[in-house]
């Protein structure tokens, strides 16, 4: 593995089968009285979060801390960085802290990129912009490969997932298409067309504006969180038309064949991309897939820092 | 003997065959045998190909206001480096060149530099506010003598204003310059919009934000029977409508940067804001487009757009870094790498499109003249046959944002001669 | 599953892996005459059967009928050895002994040194090991590094009534002051030689070989060199 893990494009599919396997073990440690392992200790892992984000960083937080790394949160309000220091100037203060891991979030595509270039540590990307959700992306396709009965060593094939919503803003979208297409699994994409990006033909991945038609030849359909100042800049007329045309509702529910499972990667809005019953149903992988993020990231963060150098 | 008359002995005026140049008191006195020319100073030009003195329509010398980035000495000397005797200096300064006052104080800075003739640019409206126009005729008439006028950096969007300017400056025979961007279709966009900009999660910027101004600029000067200048062509589209235009007899001229001949948005990919470029990287289609558009002559000139930032405003995320990019010190080269060494122009025709044509369009009276006998001495000696890596921590710009910066690009820049003074010699300030 | 070849050491016509120099496993070729073979047989597959059954005996014998135990292999190798070893509990016990796995990769002290590798299994059975007697299996005791690393492990798992070590085989050179409680054999050797154990679980036959590589680094355990974990 290259010592960052900035885009999902980036792995092999070696790669990205050693962290789904190395999660499967760490997931266990979930269920032990004592939740810990010693293997990153006297490491300083920086929680580098210029967007608000508590679920996303509590769970590198957790990750981090059970393998019992040092974890120091920077969080941009009422930082330095909120009165106007550089993204260069926040990098060379965690240098100077001797971060072994930055994990960042930003609102800014290509950030990570950036601070790559100026932290001797690994740089882990916890969101940029529309660009890339990398850990997200493993922690899904980790749910979909539980929920399936495939085991260590197994990848997706097969499996055919269909990503619904807002894809032209989404770094889900992104990192999901291209990691699940790497693990063998089929994938479709079904938004309104003002929100999927020009030039989508060359993407591992068929595309379509009919959520009804997709919805039976779905193994896993895949939620997209739609955001409401969308509607004012003119890419759908109304949240309610937008949910009647793209919303998984009960009675979209039902089309999914039997063994189909629903993801969201959060926050959800309830009543718009996905109704509360779905939400809630057993098909629904959504809390779990907040345990399994926990796992995917300690194996992220083992891999590249565990030892000597990323694991080969 | 005078600084200002020299012997060049064996040069290659317009790439032909070796002749000697003799410059008498600054102007070109005999192309052929100069032996026996008393009270000059020699210089061996073997192997170097003479030039006019290059003419750039289109830099941002960033004085007054940003003398961090540029100043005119700073930026007129980068200009002689690179072969240039004159530059047009656009308007986007602080404050504004909208009046005569701003227009001149540039105009007698750029001569008391003395690198290069600094031709001063007025903008179209008030403050490049777009609602009110410029005093174009106290500008025409000031001591600067502006004739080109141009709000670039902004787009003059609003219709009936752009009507209005094309209309007004027919007076003084002046001419206006499009910075042609859509303002609605290009609200924070970052890169040319297409394969990459998707991949890469950067909000596209399309290129029919740039093809629909010009197409409807074309239209409104054929209306009102004006001169139109296109600033920075950058679409494959933008060609063929500029194309259309001039084939149904329009006064319409266009430029086009040497980065835009050269460089696509792949280089985006490693999110390096020296690729951050108004208007952006496109396709290779658009650079193959853009180069046989300046073979065909559809495309008049090659023009810099310089645009020097610091550090700071370029060492940061994509999103809030600078748009821009420096390029008076390695147009020639560039052009030599993207044009004549693939065949597309001769020298004789790279001295038409960086010389004589803007020029003309910029209505400058004694640069881009022949080199023949009794014009002004304003040429460039260079050497097509010496090469080197690029490193803008030599250059002379205050500013180091250059996309070439690493690569090795052909032609060195030896000697520019400004009416006969030699601005630089041996491929340094003289 | 194939086994990692070995460099045919200095015996003629041997081919890349050593058949003629050994002999079919199983039934004891005697060596070639000339310079001693190189790798050398230390276990054929029926000496570790038999050694597998006096340890199934020692642990019966010493727990008092093997009531409380439970058998936790360390991968790669001890894992089929742990199932080796409960089968024959079971055999002679007729009761089931729970075993599983115990991972040891995320507490070792050597981490540092090499990059990142993946992981073994870890499956504790489901009687876990409170008050329990916790015998680790493993194929070789070297240093005794690993076996710190699985108590280290343990304890984070829980608190055994009491933990033991059964090995296959102990090849001496001890770093730490760990020993082990049950040996399938005593093998003296030098840090210049490799102890490589094949299972027919994992590499398609059963033998203990001794290598020599030279003045390679003193490896840091003594399984088969050359495959990461």
């Amino acid at each position: 593995m290259n010592r960052h893990l900035i885009s999902a494009a980036d792995l092999s599919k070696r790669d990205a089968l050693l962290v789904l396997d190395t999660a499967e073990e760490l997931a266990r440690v979930a269920d032990r009285p004592i939740k810990k392992l010693p293997t990153l200790r006297g490491r300083t892992v920086v929680n580098l979060f210029f967007e608000d984000s508590t679920r996303t960083r509590i769970s590198f937080e957790a990750a981090a801390k059970r393998l019992s790394a040092d974890v120091i949160n920077f969080a941009v309000k009422g930082s330095s960085v909120a009165k106007g220091e550089s993204l260069k100037d926040t990098a060379l203060t965690l240098e100077a802290m001797g971060a072994d891991a930055v994990v960042v979030r930003h609102s800014a595509s290509g950030a990570p990129h950036r601070l790559a270039g100026w932290v001797r540590g690994s740089v882990i990307n916890a969101g940029d912009g529309w660009h890339e959700h990398p850990t997200q992306a493993l922690l899904d396709a980790f749910t979909i490969r539980g929920r399936f009965g495939r085991g260590s060593g197994e990848a997706l094939d097969g499996l055919r997932v269909t990503i619904v919503g807002d894809v032209l803003h989404s770094r889900v979208a992104r990192s999901n298409v291209w990691l699940l297409h790497l693990l063998g699994a089929e994938v479709a994409l079904v938004a309104p067309p003002t929100l999927l990006p020009i030039a989508i033909d060359d993407w591992p991945c068929s595309v379509s504006y009919d959520l009804d038609a997709a919805l039976p030849k779905s193994d896993v359909v895949m939620m997209l969180r739609i955001q409401q100042e969308r509607m004012n800049a003119a890419y759908f007329p109304s949240v309610r038309e937008y949910s009647r045309r793209y919303g998984l509702d009960t009675a979209r529910l039902r089309q999914l064949p039997d063994e189909a499972i629903v993801m969201h990667p959060g926050p959800m809005n309830r009543g718009v991309e996905i109704a509360a019953e779905v939400a809630d149903s057993p098909r629904s992988t959504i809390v779990e897939q907040v345990a399994n993020g926990v796992s995917v990231r300690m194996a992220v963060l083992y891999l590249l820092l565990g030892g000597l150098e990323a694991a080969q | 003997m005078t600084d200002t008359s020299w012997v060049i002995k064996g040069a290659r005026p317009l790439g032909a065959g070796p002749a000697d140049i003799t410059i008498t008191d600054g102007t070109i006195t005999a192309i052929g045998d100069g032996a026996g020319q008393r009270g000059a100073q020699a210089i061996d030009a073997a192997g170097l190909i003479a030039l006019p003195g290059l003419v750039d329509l289109h830099t941002h010398l960033r004085e007054p206001g940003r003398e961090d980035a540029e100043t005119i000495e700073t930026g007129t000397l980068a200009a002689a480096l690179g072969g240039f005797t004159a530059v047009h200096a656009m308007a986007n300064t602080d404050p504004v060149a909208d009046t005569a006052g701003v227009t001149e104080q540039i105009w007698r800075l750029g001569r008391a530099a003395g690198h290069c003739d600094v031709q001063p640019v007025g903008a179209v409206t008030v403050g490049l506010g777009g609602s009110r126009l410029a005093e174009f005729g106290a500008m025409a008439e000031s001591a600067a003598r502006v004739r080109v006028f141009s709000d670039d950096g902004s787009c003059v969007a609003d219709a009936v204003l752009m009507r209005r300017a094309l209309e007004y400056v027919k007076a003084f025979d002046g001419v206006i310059a499009q910075h042609a961007q859509e303002p609605r279709l290009t609200e924070g966009a970052q890169m040319n919009e297409g394969a990459a900009s998707g991949r890469l999660g950067l909000a596209g910027w399309p290129a029919v934000a740039e093809e629909a101004i010009i197409a409807r600029d074309c239209l409104l000067a054929a209306h009102v029977g004006s001169a139109l200048h296109i600033c920075h062509v950058s679409t494959a589209g933008s060609v063929e409508i500029i194309r259309w235009a001039k084939s149904k007899g329009w006064r319409v001229t266009a430029e086009a940067t040497p980065h835009h001949l050269l460089l696509t948005d792949d280089l985006v990919a490693s999110y390096d804001p020296v690729y951050k470029v108004n208007p952006p990287l496109r396709t290779a289609a658009d650079v193959a487009a853009l180069r046989e558009g300046l073979a065909d002559g559809t495309i008049d000139c090659v023009a810099t757009d310089h645009a020097p930032h610091p550090v700071e405003a370029k060492e940061t995320e994509w999103a809030v870094a600078a748009f821009g990019m420096t390029g008076l010190e390695t147009a020639l080269c560039v052009v030599q790498e993207a044009m004549v060494d693939t065949g597309l122009l001769s020298w004789a025709e790279v001295a038409d499109r960086m010389s004589a044509r803007p020029a003309a369009i910029g209505r400058l009276s004694g640069q881009g003249e022949p080199l023949a006998p009794g014009s002004p001495a304003n040429l460039v000696l260079y050497d097509p046959a010496a090469s080197s890596a690029v490193d803008p921590a030599g250059h002379a710009s205050r500013s180091r944002n250059s996309p070439f910066a690493g690569r090795t690009l052909p032609g060195q820049v030896v000697a520019t001669f400004l009416r006969g003074r030699a601005t630089v010699l041996d491929g340094k300030p003289a | 599953m194939a086994r990692a070849a070995h460099p045919a050491g200095g015996q003629s016509g041997t081919g890349g892996d050593g058949v003629t120099a050994r002999g079919p496993g199983g039934q004891g070729g005697t060596p070639a005459p000339g310079p001693e073979a190189n790798p050398k047989t230390v276990l054929e597959a029926a000496e570790i059967h038999r050694a597998l059954t006096r340890i199934a005996h020692e642990i019966i014998e010493r727990t008092r009928g093997a009531e409380q135990v439970v058998l936790l292999g360390i991968p790669t190798r001890g894992v089929p050895l742990a199932g080796r070893l409960a089968a024959k509990i079971t055999e002679v016990e007729g009761r089931p002994v729970p075993y599983g796995s115990l991972d040891i990769t995320m507490y070792r002290d050597d981490l540092r040194l090499r990059p990142a590798r993946g992981l073994g299994p870890t499956k504790v059975p489901a009687e876990g090991i409170e008050g329990k007697t916790v015998v680790l299996i493993d194929d070789v005791l070297y240093s005794g590094r690993t076996v710190r690393a699985a108590l280290d492990a343990l304890n984070d798992l829980g608190r055994p009534l009491a933990v033991q070590l059964a090995v296959l085989v102990d090849r001496g050179h001890r770093e730490l002051p760990i020993r082990a409680d049950y040996v399938g054999k005593n093998l003296p050797t030098s840090p210049q030689e490799v102890v490589r154990v094949l299972l027919t679980e994992t590499d398609g036959e059963d033998a203990v070989l001794l290598e020599a590589v030279g003045d390679t680094a003193r490896p840091r355990r003594g399984g088969v060199t050359g495959r990461k974990r």
